[in-house]
Formats: structure tokens, sequence, C-alpha cells
């Protein structure tokens, strides 16, 4: 469970979120949507630990982050990031593997129960037959899989996911989040990611964080479809200034 | 996949021994191979040829192996740490704070009268580089925590490396002409001018390198990944940055200081061991980029004794070939 107390977030001089409070529950998929440049990822890598708040507190599983030492963070949150890791030689098994990083020995050594775990990860995002590719030879979905594949290896109550389904096709956007609803459901992970698929989010997600700044809104899915947030969202834009959620669903649908 | 390696170890093993028996046999004056094992083991032999071996070829030889190891694990670093297929000790400027270092040790300290010799300039020289070598890593390490482009390190690195050429140009003229000799002969680099009580100094201070090295072989593979990554699977940036910094400058100091700046090794080597094992995986890649750094030196220090060249000019003319194919056909190597 991820809570944030009372926390705001920004650069120097721009305040992205402003004292947020807001309760991010195990066992639910959540999704964190949001204009671009409001805030989403410097959120994300707040709550992992990679980024500082400009006030307030961060809890993961009830244990403040800031007193958090690097060993007991990645065995408690693992973040897929929107980095590109193409290198040559590197194989995907391998990748997979160092998400192990936090439970092996200072050489790395894996153990019986280590392989398992990578070929699990491996078999859940469907790249098993990819294991022994190298990163360079790979599209951008599938390296984006392998990462998450990475994250699952490192079995942390929390994960986040940064624009996880953004180099994936449409059939992959939904298997993608389907597994990470069953991973919330089934094995009550509490799972964050940030999306520019509305109906995805409204469609899959138990939960939407939504930013408008300095705000974020954080209910539960069908509240957040009747509250016109959403609508708001996308009020100020000119492209989209008629947005309507109910024919934006149906199009989905179609 | 298993069995490839184990024949690629054996066989670089093999290769070493092998130039290291053939390095103890070339020179000016040429020794069979049975004089050698009879050298080396204690037997009679000619006395003159006896103290060519074990004064001056042994220590050639063991030096050439200590120094190719070293650049070239300390070029595997560099690569991984800073994510730059064009990184290494030369690169980053770390044999130009040795350089630096050694220059103000060799020109400067006649001038002031203190020109010692035996185990003080010994230290002196080591000294002189790990402290121009550390100087110039933490001010790299410094700038490159504040900024994330590497690009801007490595030309921070280049430009360094300019003004520290520039000052000692500055330091050549005004010095008299037997420190100027010195110093000329030194940037050449030599593995002939190591004796037995400064490999004393140098192999310790290299085995105290390549062990911190291992100790980061784990962290290594976390940081291909990327920094923001790495970071979330535990690892301690700023520990990992202090080691690997510590590890640089022992290995690629010690050996600019007693061999003076060789370039190429340390920064074509580690291509050569990626090549070979086809992996990117540090447990792997470090004993090997360690073997062919070592097999590399060997190597050059056979040619540069045949040809009776400059080690620096064969290990430029061995290294810049590999370095332009990585260049134009690799653009994704870590």
């Amino acid at each position: 469970m991820i809570k944030l107390n009372n926390i705001s977030l920004g650069y120097t001089g721009r305040t992205l979120i402003n004292s947020l409070t807001a309760h991010i529950e195990s066992g639910n998929l959540t999704a964190l949507v949001g204009r671009n440049g409001t805030g989403k990822s410097t959120l994300l890598r707040a709550i992992a630990g990679l980024g500082e708040i400009a006030s307030g507190e961060i809890l993961l599983n009830n244990k403040p982050l800031a007193t958090m030492q690097p060993a007991e963070l990645a065995t408690t949150i693992s973040f897929v990031t929107t980095d590109k890791v193409r290198i040559a030689n590197l194989r995907c098994r391998d990748v997979v593997a160092l998400g192990r990083a936090p439970y092996t020995n200072w050489i790395g050594r894996m153990q019986e129960s280590d392989r398992l775990i990578v070929e699990q990860s491996l078999a859940a995002v469907g790249m098993s037959s990819y294991a022994d590719k190298t990163m360079d030879r790979m599209s951008d979905g599938e390296c984006q899989r392998i990462m998450i594949a990475r994250a699952l290896a490192q079995q942390t109550p929390i994960i986040l996911l940064d624009e996880p389904t953004a180099f994936l096709d449409m059939p992959n956007r939904y298997e993608l989040c389907d597994l990470l609803r069953h991973l919330a459901h089934d094995e009550g992970k509490c799972i964050l990611f940030s999306t520019h698929e509305l109906d995805i989010a409204i469609s899959l997600c138990d939960a939407i964080a939504l930013i408008s700044p300095p705000q974020l809104h954080l209910l539960p899915t069908e509240e957040m479809v009747s509250s016109g947030y959403i609508e708001k969202l996308f009020a100020g834009s000119n492209t989209e200034s008629h947005f309507n959620i109910e024919n934006y669903l149906k199009l989905g649908q179609k | 996949m298993q069995t490839r390696n184990t024949i690629l170890f054996t066989l670089l093993a093999i290769l070493c021994l092998a130039l290291f028996a053939v390095d103890m046999m070339v020179g000016s004056v040429g020794i069979t191979a049975s004089d050698v094992w009879a050298a080396l083991t204690g037997n009679n032999c000619d006395p003159i040829k006896a103290k060519i071996i074990i004064d001056i070829r042994l220590i050639k030889a063991l030096m050439a192996i200590l120094s190719g190891a070293a650049l070239s694990v300390s070029g595997l670093q560099m690569q991984t740490l800073f994510r730059n297929p064009l990184a290494g000790p030369y690169v980053l400027g770390v044999s130009s704070g040795a350089s630096l270092g050694v220059a103000i040790f060799i020109l400067g300290a006649p001038l002031l009268g203190i020109a010692g010799s035996g185990m003080l300039s010994t230290l002196g020289i080591a000294g002189a580089a790990w402290i121009g070598a550390a100087a110039i890593l933490t001010a790299v390490a410094a700038v490159s925590r504040r900024i994330k482009d590497i690009m801007v390190i490595l030309i921070l690195g280049m430009m360094i490396g300019s003004a520290v050429s520039a000052i000692v140009q500055i330091m050549q003229y005004m010095s008299n002409e037997e420190s100027l000799k010195s110093f000329v002969v030194w940037t050449m680099g030599s593995l002939g001018d190591v004796t037995t009580s400064q490999l004393r100094l140098v192999a310790p201070a290299i085995a105290a390198g390549l062990i911190i090295a291992i100790a980061v072989i784990k962290p290594m593979n976390l940081l291909l990944l990327g920094e923001p990554y790495a970071r979330t699977m535990g690892l301690n940036i700023a520990r990992t940055r202090g080691l690997i910094l510590l590890s640089t400058t022992l290995l690629a100091g010690t050996i600019t200081a007693f061999c003076g700046p060789i370039g190429f090794i340390g920064l074509a080597m580690p291509h050569l061991s990626r090549m070979l094992l086809r992996d990117a995986d540090h447990r792997k890649l470090m004993p090997a980029a360690a073997l062919i750094g070592a097999v590399s030196m060997l190597m050059c220090d056979i040619l540069s004794k045949i040809f009776t060249l400059p080690i620096n000019t064969i290990t430029a003319l061995l290294g810049i070939p590999i370095v332009i194919w990585v260049v134009v056909k690799n653009k994704n190597i870590a």
C-alpha cells in the first residue's frame, strides 16, 4: 500500500502537485492519468525513491520511504521506467535475472528457486521463447515486456510502471493490463501505472488517479467516470473541446 | 554456450602462458626455451643469461601481464559506469591526471633539488600518479553527479586531457635537458624500466585494484540497465561509484606511473572480450577482459622487442582497428 501524506511535488518555481494526501490500496490496479507535463513520471519517480519531494511524506507498506535502505526498498517496490535498454550481447533472460539481485549473494549467484522465478516471470509476459535473444534485436514492445518481467522477478508487493503500454499494439495493451490486473487481484499486489489510454484505465482498472494540476483525484473507477473530472481534464484542449466520455467509451468498444 | 566459454577461457589461458614463455625468449639476446626453463627453476645455466632472464625479462613479462589485465579491467569499468563504449582510462583523463602527477614529479623534483633514487623516487612517482588520477576522476565524477548527460562527461575528460598536455608542454619547455629526456622516454611507455623493487609496489596495488573490481561485479551488472533501474534494484550508487573510481585509480594510475601512458588497451580489449564471449555479464566479461588484456600486452611487448619500437606505438596500432570496428559496426554496445 502506498500512502501519500500531504506531499508536494515540483521543480524550482513550478508546482506540479500541491499537498496531496492519498492511499493507493494493495490488491488494486490503479491507473495514473493526466495530460503531458502534469507530473505523472515525477510522482512515480518520487514514490520509487528516485526523486525528491518538496514536502510531505511517502509511506510504503506503512514505512516511511525516507528511512528505507536501498536493499529494503528493492524488496518493497519495483519500477518499470521509460528508459530504453538496448544493449548488445545482453540476453533477455539475464535482464530478468537481474530482478533477483536484491535476493542473491555478492556475486549474484542464482539458486534453483531464482531460476524458476525468472522462467515464470518470462512466461507471465509471454516472452519465454525470447529468453535467449539479445536486447538489441527486439522491438520496443518486446523490450518493454522484458523489463516488466524483470519487475515481476523482483517479487515486490508494490509495482510502479511508467507508461508500460506506450509501445504496444492494441491487443498487447489489453493483454498487459489484464496481466497487471490479475497480479493485483490474485497476489494482492499494489500496482500503479501511468497511461494515456483512458479506455484501458476505465475498463480494466479498479481505481483511477487523475492529475489536474495542482491536484490529484483518486477515486474508484466507477466514481471517477461519473465525477466529471475526466471531461474537465480535456476541457481546455483545442482538439477535444467537446470531449464526451460516453462517445469515447463507445468508440473503444467498437 | 557453457562449453564454448570453457573452451575460450582455456585457449586464452594457454595463449597467455605460451606468449609469456615466448616473451622470455625474445630480445636483443636470443635465449632458448630450455635456458629459460633452467634459469627459472634454478638449474645450472649461463649466469649472464640467468641474470637477463630473472632480472629483466621475467619482470618485464610480469609487468606486461599486470598492465594488460589492469588497463583492460579499468576500461571495462569505465565503459559500464559511464555507459559509453568509447570510455576508457585514457579517454576520461585518468591517464592524463596520472601523467600530470608524474610530470610534476619528474620535471619538477630536480628543480627543487629533491631528485631521489630507489624507493623514494618509486613511491614519489606512484604517489604522484595516484593523486593525479584520483583528482581527475573525482572531478569528473563530481560533475557527472550533477550533469546526467554522459557526452558532457566524455567531452570533459577530453578537455581535461588537453589542458593537462598543455600544462605538461609548458613544463617540458621550462625544464632541463636531462629531466626532459627522461620524461619524453616515459611518455613513450615502457615495460622495461620497472625494477624488482618497483614491482613490489606495483603488484600489490594492481592486486588491490582487481580485488575491488571483483567486488563490484554484481553492481556493474545492475548498472547495465542504467542508474534509475540499478537504484530500484537495491544498488547503493554512491558507494559503487566510489569503489569503481578507487579501483580504476589503482589500476590505471599505477600502470601509468611505471609504464607511461599506454593507450587503447583499456578502450579496445573490453570490446574484444564482448565480441568473443557474446555476453554482457561481468562475471564472465571481467576475467575475459583481464586475460585478453594480458595476452595483448604480452603480444605488444614481443613485437616491440622484435622491431625495437616503443610499446605505446604498438598498442595504438593494435587497438585502433578494433576501436574503429566497434564504432562502425556496433552502435549499441554497453
